[in-house]
């Protein structure tokens, strides 16, 4: 089997409840060694999403195919080769570590040498040895996640599924466990993972976005920053910031204000010419005599263009 | 692997996982101990229709050696506490402030016309029943004898398989019934959607277990609590209460595990209709209770309209209250109780692919 035969790939996959489509026609390929992020807002359909595509929920429609078997067909079988860790702490609260881990070990089939071979594997790799016998549910959050990614690595899956890993996670925490997920990766393992952190979602390979059930946009982070922004958005610098905002609120060139580190971020209706709004800044500068910085054209960040792209698709 | 070497791996691992919750959870061990010690001493004590030390008030106008020989013979009865009252007026406000449950009372022309009236309080119809039998017979006896009148037929009662008639042997045993119902169907039921509450089943379930598997491992683990509850209450109805234990061990054990397919059934059932564990415990009340009640645990089913009694047919603990009585009292054996074994595993039999089929 070579290299680039997709791990997870999923077609027209669609998925409704009633009249609701909460998944609609989406396509979702993940390479070996690639790690995949699925983002969105809460409702997009990302939940849904990862469901079928773990085998817990048949799809209305479409095809899924993960590490070469069908998973609409022998979801079982397919679940062997998955390792799956849920959004929130869902292994045994009143079972120590490494009970935990003998029963995932038994469920996935591992006996005898092997079985403790694989425990000492995960405990060692994933920091818990110390803990093996501390009860589940007296674990701190971050040691939880290690824990429940530990019982998703046992059998040695082809494939990872991360559902909003971090969350709630301390960012010293958040950061080890990006580091664990990357040597994952390095050894091949296909990963998705949905995420809402932006800085997140910047350490993926490639990148989803789902809105109301589709997928809006996609491609690596680099491509996504680089799409000319429909909206663009001015920096600027001033020490009357505040009452530049008000005055500034209202013009119809302007979609919105924020302040951000110090600064106004003015995000320009689509289709503006900035250079005029630059011209109006300083004019109106002038006629209130306030003191403004020279605006300049920012650089987007990835949150800007999922902004930007979301609102176009509202529209 | 072959899949059934593969899916008893997973069994095990489930078994193992379901057991440590279950003896590591003290709510679990109390659950598993308590209700049935606690059902089983009040049952035991204080449960009875009997009469015993029943207060009775006495007012005897008439005061006549006639009388007091009535009333002893009443009192040597022992079934009864008498208090004695002057007036009618005062005995019947004892009654309604409920000190008192019937009135004993002899009229100052007993001579003449000798006339034992006896009042009793209804509002309790059953008590009230029972005492009432109990005195007029003890008075109608002494009468006769003094009169030295031979009663034209004699009747010579004997009551087999509990000669005192005690209401004890036959309670105690049919709280084995009720307790592996109530302790098997609630356990069943919130264990199910604990898990469901929880997401830990969902989590079990992207692993390659099998859905049914999971259920087995909850099934046998429950029905575990289940038999060891029966023998826990068994040993203690035969060695602190007295209850003979005529039948044999075999036919308990069948009786036990053929109710408990019904019981693991109906619990499975309710545990795919609530939510919550407080919607799994309301429902779990709101079928447990209607069962006992027409089971003839306490109330006789000969006694019920004859609708009530078809209905009962359908009840599973009916048929075990008949194998776990007879397996104490009398120790027919298991060839006495073929119909009763075969509804059971018929009910069970339907509880569970009733079950089974909505859970999936």
């Amino acid at each position: 089997m070579n290299d680039t035969t997709p791990v997870i790939l999923a077609e027209d996959l669609t998925r409704r409840f009633g009249d609701f489509v909460a998944v609609d026609h989406i396509h979702v390929t993940v390479q070996p060694g690639e790690v995949f992020g699925l983002l969105g807002a809460n409702g997009a359909g990302k939940t849904t999403a990862i469901r079928m595509l773990c085998g817990m929920l048949p799809p209305t429609a479409g095809r899924i195919r993960v590490a070469d078997v069908d998973m609409v067909q022998h979801a079982r079988r397919a679940r062997g080769r998955i390792g799956y860790v849920a959004q929130r702490f869902s292994l045994y609260g009143d079972l120590t570590v490494s009970e935990n881990l003998k029963l995932q070990a038994g469920l996935y089939g591992l006996t005898g040498a092997r079985q403790r071979e694989r425990l000492i594997w995960a405990l060692a790799h994933l920091e818990l040895t110390d803990r093996k016998d501390a009860m589940a549910r007296a674990l701190p959050l971050g040691y939880q996640r290690r824990l429940a990614l530990a019982a998703a690595l046992l059998h040695e899956p082809r494939v990872l599924f991360l559902d909003e890993p971090t969350s709630g996670v301390d960012p010293m925490a958040r950061q080890r466990f990006w580091e664990l997920i990357y040597e994952l990766a390095d050894d091949g393992i296909g990963i998705l993972v949905t995420t809402h952190y932006m800085d997140e979602a910047l350490f993926c390979d490639r990148l989803s976005l789902m809105q109301a059930g589709r997928i809006v946009a996609e491609g690596t982070p680099d491509e996504l920053l680089r799409q000319p922004l429909p909206t663009p958005i001015l920096e600027l610098n001033s020490p009357d910031a505040a009452r530049f905002e008000q005055l500034a609120q209202t013009w119809p060139e302007v979609r919105e204000i924020v302040p951000h580190a110090g600064q106004l971020r003015i995000r320009l209706r689509a289709g503006m010419d900035t250079s005029t709004v630059i011209a109006k800044i300083h004019a109106a500068a002038v006629e209130h005599k306030l003191t403004v910085g020279v605006p300049h054209l920012a650089t987007p960040e990835l949150e800007d263009v999922f902004v930007a792209v979301l609102e176009e698709h509202e529209a | 692997m072959n899949p059934v070497a593969a899916s008893l791996i997973r069994l095990r691992a489930l078994l193992g996982k379901e057991f440590r919750q279950l003896l590591r959870d003290p709510r679990m061990r109390f659950f598993m101990l308590v209700p049935p010690l606690f059902q089983l001493m009040v049952f035991g004590y204080a449960a009875s229709f009997d009469v015993r030390h029943a207060e009775i008030a006495v007012v005897d106008q008439a005061r006549t050696a006639a009388t007091r020989e009535l009333l002893a013979a009443v009192a040597a009865t022992g079934r009864f506490t008498l208090h004695h009252y002057s007036a009618v007026g005062a005995a019947t406000a004892a009654m309604d402030r409920g000190e008192i449950r019937a009135i004993l009372r002899f009229a100052p022309d007993f001579d003449r016309q000798p006339v034992a009236q006896i009042v009793s309080d209804g509002s309790d119809s059953n008590s009230a029943q029972m005492i009432t039998g109990q005195l007029s017979q003890t008075l109608q006896q002494n009468a006769r004898l003094r009169a030295g009148i031979e009663p034209p037929v004699q009747i010579e009662e004997r009551a087999w398989f509990n000669e005192n008639l005690d209401d004890r042997p036959y309670f105690v045993p049919g709280i084995i019934a009720t307790i592996v119902l109530i302790t098997t169907v609630i356990l069943t039921a919130m264990t199910v959607v604990r898990e469901r509450e929880l997401g830990t089943l969902e989590r079990l379930l992207v692993t390659p277990v099998a859905r049914l598997e999971f259920l087995i491992g909850k099934m046998v683990t429950v029905a575990a609590v289940g038999l060891f509850d029966v023998a826990l209450i068994s040993l203690i109805a035969v060695a602190w209460f007295d209850v003979p234990f005529q039948g044999n061990i075999v036919g308990l054990l069948t009786g036990s595990v053929l109710f408990l397919m019904s019981s693991l059934g109906i619990g499975l059932l309710i545990s795919s209709y609530a939510e919550t564990q407080q919607q799994a415990m309301l429902l779990a009340f709101f079928i447990i209770q209607p069962m006992v009640v027409l089971s003839g645990f306490a109330f006789p089913i000969d006694n019920m309209p004859e609708g009530v009694q078809w209905l009962t047919w359908l009840n599973p603990l009916r048929y075990y209250l008949v194998v776990i009585r007879d397996v104490f009292l009398k120790g027919s054996g298991l060839s006495a109780h073929g119909f009763e074994y075969a509804m059971m595993a018929l009910l069970g039999s339907a509880a569970l692919v009733l079950s089974l089929a909505r859970v999936k």
